[in-house]
């Protein structure tokens, strides 16, 4: 069983290629969060418009694309572009499905954060001659982010996780080349070393989020 | 040809589409038992786990909390794929379809433990006092005074985070499942035009989209009467 699943051999075979991996990994993970926490960021400013011509699209495009799978929004651009004289490199791909999904779902979290903030606020910044994008910036944002810190974090875990995407478009991340050494080796044990490597790299956040969570349940 | 008939008939081609929509109504076919089985399987596991820790077995629950931090830590896709390339190697072979669904069901096993144990802890002590001193039985106050003031409480997170995991039944086309994406993938390189896949989206929002705006309407309407 342990020579199967946990061959020490194997394992120093892999570790290098794993390593690369998880390189790649945490790159797109730098690039991939930030661009959806700034798509979602827009949508939930856009959010506070009341114009039904704004609100209404806005709702429309969150909730199309809360309802499709990521991976099918990869495969689209991935298998779709080449069609229309695009070649599109699978990086491409995955950063621009995640800044639509993860878009949505960071745009959601905050909306609902800055609906958190009472418009009393909004009027007594105002009235202290504040701009809009002022009192935006210094006080509803901060009290938002502050509100929802839990389901921004959550959320961040998932998007993390769904950088796993990447190696069905051929991404060398972390789970990409557990699979190559997997199949050269014909042996598991890549597989289970890459998920110890994402355990370990992300059960810090879990604990920290489960700590988050029955906080909040204390408090209400 | 402009580019815009050009398109059309690139995405939208009625003659790709016919052929291959009998093959996506049975992708959606899949899709749903699939999803059905793991929501039927991972919410009922997760309310067990959440009932067992609710017993207070220090060892027990030592061990539970692990399983379900650990499951929420691994990507879907890494527990698919160690089931369904990892296991064979143990003489098991499970076929795509059962790799995903047992995959999915622990994640979504993992998340709604969670959501499940939040719900019953959020039930103040006095409760459970209250009902004990009257006579119930430990099993008789859970499943009576309990649990219907908990699931009430845990109903739209558990229905935002159910939607998010079943989405996942997409992965299955990894490990070669017949299902939407599976087979609007196969369609697409044997027919060598990209409409299988615009299909194949608008069979997932047929899906997906009323569940997400049944979601958003639930959180609101829960929101003002915690």
């Amino acid at each position: 069983m342990l020579q199967t699943f946990f061959n020490l051999d194997i394992l120093r075979q892999a570790w290098p290629i794993l390593l690369a991996g998880l390189g790649n990994t945490v790159l797109l993970s730098v690039v991939v969060v930030p661009l959806g926490l700034l798509g979602g960021l827009v949508l939930s400013l856009l959010a506070g418009v009341r114009n039904p011509w704004v609100r209404w699209p806005l709702m429309a495009w969150v909730d199309f694309f809360r309802a499709f799978p990521p991976l099918v929004l990869l495969i689209f651009l991935y298998a779709g572009s080449p069609f229309i004289g695009l070649e599109l490199s699978g990086f491409t791909c995955v950063c621009i499905a995640f800044f639509l999904n993860t878009g949505a779902y960071y745009g959601e979290i905050l909306r609902a954060g800055i609906e958190s903030v009472p418009t009393g606020q909004i009027d007594a910044a105002r009235s202290t001659g504040l701009g809009r994008f002022q009192t935006s910036l210094y006080v509803v944002l901060p009290q938002a982010v502050r509100n929802v810190l839990p389901d921004l974090l959550s959320n961040t875990l998932e998007v993390i996780k769904l950088t796993s995407l990447g190696s069905v478009v051929a991404m060398p991340e972390l789970l990409f080349q557990a699979r190559q050494a997997q199949s050269v080796t014909y042996n598991p044990t890549p597989i289970v070393l890459a998920a110890l490597v994402y355990f370990v790299m992300l059960w810090p956040l879990v604990r920290l989020l489960s700590r988050l969570e029955n906080r909040a349940v204390a408090r209400a | 040809m402009g580019n815009w008939e050009r398109f059309l008939d690139t995405f939208f081609n009625p003659k790709v589409m016919a052929k291959y929509l009998p093959d996506i109504a049975y992708g959606m076919l899949i899709t749903v038992e699939l999803a059905a089985l793991v929501i039927v399987t991972g919410l009922a596991a997760g309310l067990a786990l959440a009932l067992l820790r609710s017993l207070g077995f220090r060892p027990v629950n030592l061990l539970l909390v692990f399983v379900v931090d650990l499951f929420r830590a691994l990507p879907p896709l890494v527990i698919i794929v160690f089931i369904y390339f990892g296991l064979p190697t143990l003489e098991l072979s499970p076929s795509g379809f059962v790799s995903t669904w047992l995959s999915l069901a622990l994640v979504l096993m993992a998340f709604s433990e969670e959501i499940f144990w939040a719900g019953i802890t959020s039930i103040p002590k006095g409760q459970w006092e209250a009902a004990r001193s009257t006579g119930l039985s430990y099993g008789q106050t859970l499943i009576n005074v309990v649990l219907p003031q908990a699931l009430r409480l845990t109903i739209p997170p558990l229905t935002n985070r159910t939607i998010a995991i079943t989405k996942g039944t997409a992965l299955a086309s990894v490990v070669a499942v017949s299902e939407i994406l599976g087979m609007a993938s196969s369609a697409v390189s044997n027919s060598y035009n990209p409409s299988p896949l615009t299909l194949g989206a608008g069979a997932y929002l047929v899906l997906f989209f009323p569940m997400v705006v049944f979601g958003r309407w639930l959180e609101t309407r829960m929101r003002w009467k915690r």
